[in-house]
């Protein structure tokens, strides 16, 4: 029994195609396809494209984060070296005003003292004319009253006569003195 | 009923070695079907491949329907699996042979096939299904044809009709007097023989696999009495390894494929010479 239906089996050739089989098998893969092609891979083609757009987006924006980064450091360094620079000039010029300055005062300094000195030297002569005048003055008057005297008292004594004229230098010193 | 071999299982019987019970061994009737559904006499009946491959369908699309209905910027684990599927197909198969400009249209063809076969094979070691849809010759061929449809098709839309005989015939002057029969051997092998070893290429792979399987399986239980159990221990462990090595051959057959088809494809948006 088993022997004849393995051997009905055998007279059908593997390679013929059942029709029905076939039909089945063409409504199976048009169902596969069908879905495939007209809704989900639609679907996530649209999906794929969102996420590249996204990634390069994202690698765009990242770039241009970037360049602002650098563009700001630079600006920072450029700013940074102004000031150093400044700075620099700021200090010569503070060099050069103050060096300006001790030299000025340095120069006023010694006006001051020559004008001090030459002033101090005008004044030590006004005063030597001045006493030279009073002294003179004095002189005169001095001789005038010694000679007044020296008639009014004997000059035969000697002694006499010299503490006349020791007094008469001793006023004489006593007036310059006052003088002065 | 219980005598029919295409539709009792090996092991189902008492028949077992030195108990003078002949190897029941597998055979085309193996993969024989009685109908389902009604008379295998008539065209009209519905048979387990029938079954198998509506259910392959349903599965493929509820797979896809579940990771592509609502696609996200940022897959989940199911939709990052499909899509890895998918990437692989579209660039891996179509864009390497077609192109990306040109091989685009043809992407959601090449990626249906592509699963559409695998799933039909995958049945192949699924439990209680265990049989490869596409060991019935139907179903490679009406892929074959499909595939080979669109090939003609194309081949006289890019070129015309003398273009496309040139194209069918691989033309080439510099053959010189060889040329009358290179022309002919190519006609006869790209238009005839070609859609042809396209379908049979899957069908004896699925074929010969299953019948590998089948013949492990039934040597298993038909071994197993007496000294033969040593036997049916190497020829379980052989069921294992076929097992593992179906599921590789499973996944290339699909891949050659449709590499072929997108190849076919290929050719036929080709220049001429």
């Amino acid at each position: 029994m088993s022997q004849l239906l393995i051997l009905a089996a055998e007279t059908e050739n593997p390679l013929i195609p059942p029709i029905p089989e076939l039909v089945v098998g063409l409504i199976a893969f048009v169902i596969v396809f069908g879905f495939l092609a007209k809704k989900l891979l639609p679907n996530i083609n649209k999906v794929l494209d969102e996420r590249r757009e996204a990634i390069e987006g994202g690698i765009e924006k990242a770039e241009a984060a970037q360049t602002e980064a650098q563009s700001v450091l630079e600006q920072y360094k450029a700013q940074l070296a102004e000031a150093r620079h400044e700075a620099a000039r700021l200090r010569q010029e503070a060099q050069e005003q103050g060096a300006t300055l001790i030299a000025e005062m340095r120069a006023e300094g010694q006006r001051q003292r020559e004008e001090i000195v030459a002033a101090g030297h005008t004044q030590i002569e006004a005063d030597r004319k001045a006493a030279s005048q009073a002294l003179r003055q004095d002189v005169g008057k001095l001789a005038t009253d010694l000679a007044g005297k020296l008639v009014g008292e004997s000059l035969e004594d000697h002694a006499r006569q010299s503490r006349v004229i020791d007094r008469f230098l001793d006023e004489l010193e006593e007036k310059a003195e006052a003088a002065r | 009923m219980s005598a029919d071999p295409t539709q009792v299982l090996a092991f189902e019987t008492d028949c077992h070695i030195f108990d003078g019970c002949g190897f029941p061994a597998p055979g085309l009737h193996s993969f024989l079907f009685k109908p389902l559904v009604g008379d295998g006499d008539s065209n009209l009946y519905f048979n387990k491949t029938m079954l198998l491959a509506l259910l392959g369908s349903v599965i493929i699309i509820g797979f896809f329907w579940a990771a592509f209905r609502k696609p996200k910027v940022v897959p989940g684990k199911l939709q990052m699996v499909a899509e890895s599927g998918y990437d692989f197909i579209r660039r891996g198969v179509v864009y390497e042979t077609i192109g990306k400009k040109e091989g685009e249209k043809y992407v959601p063809l090449v990626v249906s096939l592509f699963f559409f076969v695998w799933m039909m094979n995958v049945w192949s070691i699924v439990p209680v299904a265990q049989f490869p849809v596409t060991a019935i010759i139907s179903y490679p061929a009406v892929l074959a044809g499909i595939v080979y449809i669109l090939w003609v098709s194309l081949t006289f839309k890019r070129h015309g009709f003398v273009g496309a005989f040139k194209n069918f015939t691989g033309y080439d002057k510099s053959l010189g007097a060889v040329l009358p029969l290179a022309m002919f051997i190519e006609f006869f092998s790209n238009l005839l023989v070609r859609p042809f070893t396209h379908a049979v290429r899957l069908f004896a792979n699925m074929f010969a696999g299953h019948t590998l399987l089948l013949l492990f399986t039934i040597a298993s239980w038909y071994l197993l009495n007496g000294i033969g159990i040593a036997y049916a221990g190497v020829s379980f462990i052989m069921v294992i390894v076929m097992t593992a090595f179906e599921l590789f051959i499973q996944a290339l057959q699909a891949y050659v494929f449709v590499l072929l088809t997108c190849t076919f494809i290929q050719g036929a948006l080709a220049e001429n010479h």
